[in-house]
């Protein structure tokens, strides 16, 4: 077994027994990484040096007994819209492509002050704007699963970082499902933390009111690592949760004894895949087996929910871009009048689907549609909050799909955006309503292709959502959730699409 | 009732300062009708007296102390700027009219 193959926890005993040292864990992903990320295309900017440097001095701290972090010298990826200090940090857009941080974000210190080694930074939809990495400005990323399928998005660099063996944990965002979905899509556990958990502090902002920093994992216990090292308040972000937190790895021990478990009921499942909707049943059936008590939940608003969705985000996006006007950083185009500096810059700077949201957002608080649009997209908001608070007295958990499908063929969505935000109905309303929710691993689908299920929990429970993930691992039996990546063994890839 | 977004589509892109080529305004226009004719769904919903979330967490603003503290300095703070003169942003004229009213 290669030490690329090994999870987080392991590598952590492995460092702390001194069996192995960071610089020989680095190497090996760094050489996975080499092997198979021209094909996959994970990564915008590796960063081999500065994480040999980063592991061998936690192996030069090791010898010397310093008290070090238990994820000190595990190293990690980061996705490319956290800022990180002196490493460009792209949001995969041009108008971004040579912007060095002068600071990092508070979750990359904190990466940082643990001794992780940071192995480079993953590639998105630009500004997190999509669900397949396929608006990258750069190129798409492959799913390794199937090199013809999108990783989904948008942080399907992080997800397929991790399902590949080129990271054992990485940082992703998600606004409206761009960690569970690609996760889902990857074969990985993707957290969505409840929002505020985790600061926001140098997160490149795309819609704040949803925004959050998560985990890209191989199980439940090493979310759960990751997520004790970037959770807290932090007085650099307003909205970041104050109170204590917890210790995550604490308390997984499989149980689902009296748990209350509501199957979520969609109010249409059209474009579901049939076997997602009967890998959800058959969870919920092993739940029920297992002493949990098995309800269904209807979500109505769920349709409605993705229609708010489409204007709260996109409005807040259109405020927030509002700063790429090519005079403090980023790509600049000439112009002899400000007005013509900023719209030309904006013009060539901006992808389609970036210039789409901010088209849409502007619209929607324009005068005379703010009230029909902004304002209504919010009082939705509302009442899918209600909806959510109602189920959660009857109900400690809920559960249904991470996504309506396995992973899509790369073009087959990007040339109709509305068929492209559909693939993100099963996460929106939880990022709406603010709650913690959780991707894991719940099968394949008949063509070998993985599907998760979504575990979604009251504010701040995310621990059960950890401990119900390892029940499923508990149960998932001798399966291999490793893509076999033979199709670049073969050599036959680069034909592939 | 369809949303006809071709008329929109140049004043839209003018408040947010996007120049936009023809055909991508074409694109748009069709696009965006779409998206918007779906997000219209919410209008069946009832929302008569319902308060909107623009926030989920409920913490008060905050400030805080006002003390002295170290920031970036003044080098890094400025490493991206695309035109740079000294310490200075440089950008172009913008009070060009005014000056030629003189």
């Amino acid at each position: 077994m290669q030490l690329y193959e090994h999870t987080a926890a392991e590598l952590s005993r492995m460092l702390q027994s001194r069996e192995v040292s960071s610089v020989e864990v680095v190497r090996s992903f760094l050489e996975r990484i080499d092997q198979v990320d021209s094909y996959l295309k994970a990564f915008i900017t590796q960063t081999p040096v500065t994480a040999l440097d980063t592991a061998g001095e936690i192996d030069s701290g090791r010898m010397r007994g310093e008290n070090l972090h238990p994820l000190a010298g595990v190293p990690v990826a980061i996705k490319d819209n956290i800022s990180t200090m002196d490493l460009r940090t792209t949001c995969a857009s041009r108008i971004l492509e040579n912007y060095i941080p002068p600071f990092d974000a508070t979750a990359a210190a904190a990466v940082k002050r643990a001794g992780m080694p940071i192995l480079g930074k993953t590639n998105l939809d630009e500004f997190a704007m999509g669900s397949s990495t396929e608006n990258s400005a750069f190129f798409p990323t492959r799913n390794p699963w199937d090199p013809q399928r999108v990783p989904g998005g948008s942080s399907g660099g992080s997800a397929v970082a991790v399902a590949a063996g080129m990271a054992p944990l990485a940082l992703g965002s998600d606004t409206g499902g761009s960690i569970r979905q690609p996760a889902s899509l990857c074969g990985v556990t993707g957290l969505r933390p409840t929002y505020g958990r985790v600061s926001r502090y140098g997160l490149v902002a795309f819609a704040s009111s949803l925004d959050q920093i998560g985990t890209v994992s191989l199980n439940a216990f090493d979310c759960a690592l990751l997520l004790n090292l970037v959770a807290g308040h932090d007085p650099l972000d307003s909205t970041s949760l104050p109170g204590a937190v917890p210790d995550y790895t604490a308390g997984l021990e499989p149980g689902t004894k009296g748990l209350r478990v509501g199957v979520i009921s969609y109010s249409s499942t059209e474009g579901f895949d049939p076997e997602v909707t009967e890998t959800v049943q058959k969870a919920a059936a092993l739940l029920e087996e297992h002493g949990a008590e098995v309800g269904e939940v209807s979500l109505s608003l769920t349709d409605y929910g993705l229609s708010a969705y489409y204007l709260i985000a996109p409005s807040e996006a259109s405020s927030n871009l509002g700063r790429y006007d090519g005079i403090r950083y980023g790509y600049s185009a000439a112009g002899d009048n400000i007005e013509t500096m900023f719209s030309r810059t904006r013009g060539e700077g901006f992808g389609p689907e970036v210039k789409r949201r901010v088209m849409i957002g502007t619209y929607a608080l324009s005068a005379g549609y703010y009230d029909a649009y902004y304002l209504k997209a919010m009082q939705v908001r509302t009442l899918i909050r209600r909806e959510y608070e109602k189920a959660f007295k009857k109900f400690d958990l809920l559960l249904g799909a991470a996504s309506p499908t396995p992973a899509f063929k790369i073009g087959e969505k990007i040339g109709d955006p509305l068929q492209m935000y559909l693939s993100d109905v099963c996460n929106i309303t939880d990022s709406l309503a603010g709650v913690p929710s959780l991707a894991v691993p719940g099968g394949f689908h008949s063509s070998g292709l993985p599907l998760g299920l979504q575990l979604t929990a009251r504010p701040l429970q995310e621990q059960l959502l950890l401990k119900t993930a390892r029940f499923f691992e508990a149960y998932r039996g001798q399966v291999s959730l490793r893509p076999g990546l033979e199709f670049i063994e073969k050599g036959g890839g680069s034909s592939a699409v | 009732m369809p949303v006809d977004f071709g008329k929109e589509v140049d004043y839209v892109a003018h408040l947010a300062r996007l120049s936009l080529e023809p055909e991508e305004k074409e694109c748009l226009a069709g696009q965006l009708s779409e998206i918007l004719e779906t997000a219209r769904r919410i209008q069946e919903l009832d929302t008569a007296g319902v308060e909107p979330t623009s926030h989920v967490t409920e913490l008060p603003a905050v400030l805080r102390d006002d003390s002295v503290r170290p920031s970036l300095p003044l080098n890094r703070a400025l490493q991206n700027v695309p035109q740079r003169e000294k310490s200075f942003v440089k950008v172009p004229r913008i009070t060009a009219s005014e000056l030629e009213q003189d």
